[in-house]
């Protein structure tokens, strides 16, 4: 069910990078800055098995944050928000399921991918990924940006008992 | 982690805000953007306080502190990505500060490692990701390529043209002195094809096995071999099958040729090419370990192949095809010898003792020079003498290219990726060659048809 603020949505939208935080096994957080896509409800990023550490992290201890926090990568957008929430690794089929999943949504914010797609025999590996899906818990919005100043909560509404 | 330098602060201080993030009292990660400045003298980070219950930078606790430029262009991707992070705690400071005291970092930028060789330092990461996830999932999980793209990748279809040049030309200069068969030259064209693609193959597998491949952190589309094995693209049980699978094609169709020409003299060329081209990586010769890689592939591309197609032709050898041979054999051996240049780290980590392994850059790009100026001179001295027709001098146009080469060479010695047109323009310099030599030979042969009605 959607809920996050109709601002942070934009911000989303707009995202061409955002800051997804881990646990990493020493309880330390770890950041990796990644783009991140909307579905409407759920956070979608994506990991090539490469640079796979976090998706470990992520199965061994779900809690994420996703920062937006850059006006450049933001496309000049000046808010910023912070969304915490709970991950699920999708990894079926690293070859092929993250295209069903998320390909539209990535060619969307950026065209260019269809071109690195095209270049998949080149570089094989780079083009297995995992899908990091993340479920909104909470949402702290700075107008502005300005973070001396407290920001906007926002939390999920709590889910109706089945 | 490693620990902290002085030289992460001067880093740091390139960014133009931090992103701080914790775990925060619910055990979830909390990120806020903040306002910084680095006193590298101190080796401390002033970070500007955050306001909010939960968004206050803690002091009791680690936290991460991000640097990042991995902006975004749209429609382009990305330029000069770079980021940085530093762990360690935060006190408080005066004027509304924070002290951070940070006590390791890690990052990437790629100005110092080019994406393609962070990628290939991962593949490891990748391999133990993927095994894992076979392990969770009761089934085997590896990465995939369409077949197409895995047979092209798996044989180094491209380079096919290192075959053809010499395989042809072996066919011009029996044409020229009267002599063609259709289907034989078809069949000459597809074995040395089967040939080679066998020998690229073996190749591959003796390189993996030796971790010559493993070793190179930067491989190009020219060099480093195919990685399918690295890569896990295919098991070395499917990669001996499918090399066993061409050097059976390119037994049975020697075996025709020699057959169909009953000549003893080819049945010698193709075994010393398929020994060649074994020897080459195979143990207990190894040759290309040793700096006798480029003699080989010369000798293998060069005479073995020329002389081979004009044997299946004419049944017998010549000067002309013999002299023909040289300028494609060191045209040929400096495809390697420039391929072999961004190698030579790897190389020389598995005791692959190349060419460019043993000698000085001053040294490797001379004898470029050297040997590129000889296979013209070689054309030049084959016309003079009356062995090769007039019209080989064309194949001189392309003789800029190996000074544009030579630059590159010296320009971009130890730069793997900015060597990859010069590498690219090396292969065109034997293709260029090859095509005009053809060319050269085609206008002969045509003036001797009009000539003698």
């Amino acid at each position: 069910m959607a809920w996050l603020p109709g601002v942070v949505e934009r911000l989303l939208g707009e995202a061409l990078v955002g800051e997804l935080t881990v646990i990493g096994t020493q309880g330390q957080p770890i950041t990796h800055p990644l783009i991140p896509l909307y579905d409407g409800e759920r956070i979608l990023m994506h990991s090539s098995t490469l640079f796979s550490r976090k998706l470990e992290h992520i199965k061994r201890n779900p809690h994420v944050s996703v920062a937006l926090s850059d006006p450049v990568a933001l496309r000049g957008l000046t808010d910023r928000a912070t969304i915490q929430g709970t991950a699920r690794v999708i990894e079926d089929d690293p070859h092929s399921q993250w295209e069903a999943l998320i390909l539209e949504l990535w060619r969307k914010k950026e065209p260019v991918i269809d071109s690195f797609l095209k270049m998949r025999v080149a570089l094989p590996l780079f083009f297995e990924r995992a899908v990091i899906e993340i479920s909104p818990e909470r949402c702290l919005y700075w107008p502005d940006g300005d973070t001396t100043r407290a920001p906007e909560e926002t939390q999920a509404p709590a889910r109706e008992a089945a | 982690m490693p620990p902290i330098r002085r030289e992460d602060f001067e880093r740091l201080s390139t960014y133009p805000f931090v992103v701080v993030s914790w775990v925060d009292d619910r055990g979830y990660p909390m990120s806020v953007a903040t306002d910084f400045s680095v006193d590298a003298e101190r080796a401390a980070v002033a970070l500007r306080a955050t306001a909010g219950d939960m968004a206050t930078i803690p002091t009791d606790r680690a936290i991460n502190v991000l640097g990042s430029h991995i902006r975004p262009t749209p429609g382009q991707g990305y330029d000069e990505r770079r980021y940085l992070q530093l762990w360690g705690t935060a006190a408080p400071a005066s004027d509304g500060q924070l002290e951070f005291a940070p006590t390791r970092s890690w990052g990437w930028d790629e100005s110092e490692i080019p994406f393609f060789e962070y990628s290939e330092r991962s593949v490891p990461q990748s391999r133990k990701y993927l095994a894992q996830l076979s392990e969770e999932q009761g089934r085997t999980i590896r990465p995939r390529l369409s077949a197409g793209w895995l047979f092209l990748r798996t044989t180094r279809l491209p380079f096919l043209s290192a075959t053809a040049v010499p395989v042809l030309l072996g066919i011009a200069v029996a044409a020229r002195g009267g002599t063609f068969d259709l289907w034989l030259a078809l069949l000459t064209v597809i074995g040395a094809a089967f040939a080679h693609l066998a020998i690229n193959v073996s190749n591959d597998i003796f390189d993996t096995l030796s971790g010559a491949d493993e070793a190179n952190v930067t491989p190009t589309p020219f060099s480093g071999g195919s990685r399918i094995l690295l890569y896990d693209l295919l098991t070395l049980r499917q990669l001996i099958a499918l090399d066993a699978a061409l050097f059976a094609g390119a037994a049975a169709i020697g075996l025709v040729l020699v057959w169909a020409t009953n000549s003893a003299t080819l049945l010698g060329i193709g075994l010393v090419g398929i020994g060649l081209g074994l020897a080459y990586t195979a143990p207990p010769l190894k040759l290309v370990y040793r700096g006798l890689g480029e003699i080989a592939v010369a000798l293998g591309f060069g005479p073995v192949m020329l002389l081979g197609a004009y044997v299946v032709q004419t049944g017998a050898l010549s000067w002309e095809a013999a002299v023909l041979s040289v300028p494609v054999a060191i045209l040929v051996a400096l495809i390697l010898y420039v391929n072999e240049i961004p190698d030579r780290p790897g190389d020389a980590a598995a005791g692959k003792r190349t060419l460019p392994v043993r000698l000085s850059p001053t040294v490797v790009t001379g004898i470029y020079l050297g040997a590129a100026a000889l296979a013209f001179a070689v054309v030049v001295a084959g016309v003079a003498v009356g062995l090769l027709p007039v019209a080989a001098l064309v194949a001189l146009l392309p003789a800029p290219l190996a000074w544009q080469v030579y630059g590159g060479l010296r320009r971009l010695y130890t730069q793997p990726y900015a060597l990859m047109p010069v590498m690219a323009t090396n292969i065109k310099l034997h293709a260029y060659v090859g095509i005009l030599l053809l060319v050269g030979y085609g206008v002969t042969i045509l003036y001797g048809f009009v000539s003698f009605g």
